[in-house]
């Protein structure tokens, strides 16, 4: 096996797996994007988990539950894929909390009001859900299936946040303004989920030419504004960009300049929140750890082996 | 732009199969009537499905406040599941509690509306964990306890209790030896992780035996409700045989207050629960099933109730 | 990868068997500290949708794979015995249940 294999079964689009010959650079581009992708699981359980305890239903308080116990799980399956690659879940983590490894930068924003939960569910997951679905033909076999039978678990994900947001709006005047000012804060911080302009994404046509990238991020994001505006009709509130219209020409929205400044800042760790996140990850994983070493050290005394 | 096939594929369920993902729901209720059982009175029906209802919503709580904190990412899914479990039984047993009672509440107004006064959990429940081998400790105990109480409550003459019970044997059972485990392995694990547990065992001893003392709901409700005081032997058999397994001693009665934490660690709560005896005794025997709570149970209504109190009229 | 830092638990793989009938499959794999901790991790991690009858759970060190280097001296030779498919004999479509 080498290089032409590799490039051969590429080029019939079929999956490479752990034990086959890859490029060096393919390994590292893999372990970077699936690390990064399973650190986005779980910190992305924080600015919603914040809310469990506070759900104002009990059927909310079950769905919001579930939905943050997936995200863990995701990450889990994520770090698995990871792992077939020769990377250590324990060595990740600690990039993790070092801010040597990224998170997506969705999750440095504060959620406010319980509307972000729903939000977060409509326009958050929704963009995933463009980034994810041509995940589960990402040319790396463990990172294609691990994003299946994520996109099957998360088709609840945006529903359910859809459908709260349904519900507040025919609620009271006060919850139908939480409803408008959540999406006011969270529309652009959405759009920048599909990173850089490609003009600016300098691994964009690697990834592409390896297929671990299928749609480029301009592409990704103007397939999720034109999904989007017509659910923010049928719900009734207002996308905050006023320069947002039907191009008939293109057959596509227009939308108006995203603020990259602010990406930025966020992305090196500037985001409104990314010091708490962090710290908060950090927290778990120490505290955490008498735990796993007092399991481990059982597991040595039952095989006869000293700790 | 065209997208690819896998959008297509997610929607086809054939292949389910390849990926062990599964679909089939069940309604545990299907089927039960659920009219009052012959010669039970309603209000006694709604007080006691409120306080095992509350038992398992108050403890329901203390597992979510533990969500993006567990120790290691595959416990976080186990305690998510155990929060999951009890609030499903609990939001069952309050919808029960509601139709028994024929006022028209249902399980948010009971949930979101009552005051910590007419909360009818045991204190075990409310108490804050200090450390995960506290929580492992507590949950120990409780799904000890309610595993047993389940098992015979299946039994119930009244149909939507018996089938509640019946669904909530099979999680209790799930929720008991992922407790036992652990207890083995924090007991029997480093000399940290022994004191720990050790200290855990001792700050929940004192609330056990509330959980087996009658209250006399229970005891009119014959046939319906099952006697604590009944669940004891099976109880102590249990414990004993996990203590045993984790190398660990059960504290000696009366022993173990939270006044003298075993553990040094400085992230230790003051101690909450731990009451001196003569306050012990102006609680009465069955103080949680009469709603004297600690100022535990205040913070925690504060922070679940605070959102649905503070919209009047919201629809969520 | 850097090896300094480790897992405190080894790395185990997971296979469920989705109903009775079928094969259990590998799903993915999870981290626990023992075959106990792996099969309830398992439970919860490839199981919390009604998925499945039966788990597998086995130390990816203990997994012995051919590699792909081996893969025509593995599976080459069986690629001539089309008679082992039922597709290689011939039988007239007017021939019923065959």
């Amino acid at each position: 096996m080498s290089e032409q294999v590799f490039e051969a079964t590429i080029a019939k689009d079929q999956r490479i797996e752990p034990r086959d010959w890859m490029p060096e650079g393919y390994r590292k581009t893999m372990i970077r994007q699936i690390a990064q992708h399973a650190h986005s699981e779980i910190i992305g359980m924080q600015p919603e988990g914040a809310w469990i305890t506070r759900a104002p239903s009990l059927r909310r308080k079950a769905i919001l539950l579930a939905k943050v116990q997936d995200e863990a799980g995701h990450g889990l399956y994520l770090y698995s894929a990871a792992e077939t690659l020769g990377a250590d879940r324990g060595d990740l983590t600690r990039r993790l909390i070092e801010g040597r490894q990224k998170y997506s930068s969705i999750f440095n924003y504060p959620t406010l009001t319980f509307a972000d939960v729903g939000v977060i569910g409509w326009l958050v997951d929704g963009a995933a859900i463009c980034n994810q679905v041509p995940l589960c033909r990402s040319s790396f076999g463990p990172y294609a299936r691990a994003m299946i039978r994520i996109c099957k678990e998360e088709s609840f994900h945006q529903r359910q946040g859809y459908e709260l947001l349904m519900t507040m709006m025919r609620g009271t005047p006060a919850q139908r303004e939480m409803v408008q000012d959540a999406v006011n804060r969270w529309w652009w911080p959405s759009l920048m989920m599909f990173g850089p302009p490609d003009a600016e994404s300098p691994n964009t046509a690697q990834s592409m030419a390896w297929k671990i990238k299928r749609h480029t991020n301009d592409e990704l994001r103007q397939r999720f504004v034109d999904m989007s505006v017509p659910q923010a009709g049928a719900l009734g509130v207002t996308l905050p960009d006023g320069d947002l219209r039907w191009n008939a020409e293109r057959e596509h929205y227009d939308f108006g300049e995203i603020d990259w400044s602010e990406l930025k800042r966020v992305i090196s760790g500037d985001g409104p929140m990314n010091r708490e996140r962090i710290a908060h990850r950090r927290r778990a994983d120490e505290q955490g750890a008498w735990v796993r070493e007092a399991a481990a050290a059982h597991a040595a005394k039952r095989q006869g082996v000293p700790a | 732009m065209s997208f690819d096939d896998a959008y297509q594929a997610l929607t086809d369920h054939d292949d389910d199969a390849r990926w062990a993902y599964g679909t089939g729901f069940a309604d545990p209720l299907a089927g039960v009537p659920t009219t009052l059982p012959e010669g039970v009175d309603g209000a006694d029906l709604a007080a006691y499905c409120l306080m095992i209802a509350d038992d398992a919503l108050i403890l329901s709580h203390r597992l979510q406040q533990w969500v993006t904190r567990a120790p290691e990412l595959e416990d976080e899914m186990a305690i998510a599941n155990i929060a999951l479990d009890l609030l499903g039984q609990a939001r069952l047993l309050l919808t029960r509690a509601g139709e028994a009672e024929g006022a028209g509440r249902d399980e948010d107004d009971l949930a979101y509306l009552r005051e910590a006064a007419d909360f009818r959990h045991v204190r075990l429940a409310e108490v804050r964990d200090d450390d995960f081998g506290h929580l492992i400790a507590r949950l120990l105990v409780f799904a000890t306890w309610r595993l047993a109480l389940l098992d015979r409550l299946s039994a119930s003459r009244d149909p939507v209790l018996s089938a509640i019970a019946a669904k909530g044997v099979k999680e209790v059972t799930y929720h008991r030896e992922y407790a036992a485990g652990w207890t083995v392995r924090l007991g029997d694990g480093t000399p940290l992780s022994r004191q720990r547990m050790q200290a855990g065992l001792d700050a929940v001893w004192p609330l056990i035996d509330e959980l087996f003392e009658p209250h006399p709901i229970e005891q009119r409700l014959t046939g319906v409700a099952v006697d604590p005081a009944s669940l004891r032997p099976e109880f102590d058999a249990v414990l004993a045989q996990v203590l045993a397994a984790a190398t660990l001693d059960a504290p000696a009665p009366g022993s173990a207050t939270r006044d003298a934490p075993a553990s040094g660690s400085a992230t230790r709560d003051a101690p909450v629960s731990g009451t001196a005896t003569h306050e012990e005794a102006a609680l009465g025997k069955t103080p949680g099933r009469d709603g004297r709570h600690g100022g535990e149970l205040a913070e925690i209504l504060s922070e679940m109730q605070g959102l649905a109190r503070a919209t009047p009229g919201g629809v969520w | 990868m850097s090896g300094e830092i480790k897992h405190e638990w080894p790395l185990f793989e997971v296979f469920v068997r989705a109903k009775r009938g079928l094969n259990h499959v590998h799903v993915g794999s999870l981290r626990a500290a023992d075959h106990e901790m792996a099969l309830h991790h398992a439970r919860d991690l490839y199981t919390r949708r009604n998925e499945g009858v039966s788990i597998w759970v086995v130390k990816s060190d203990d997994v012995v794979a051919s590699g792909p280097d081996d893969k025509d001296a593995f599976f080459g030779p069986s690629g001539d015995k089309a008679y082992r498919h039922p597709t290689y004999y011939a039988i007239p479509d007017s021939v019923p249940h065959i």
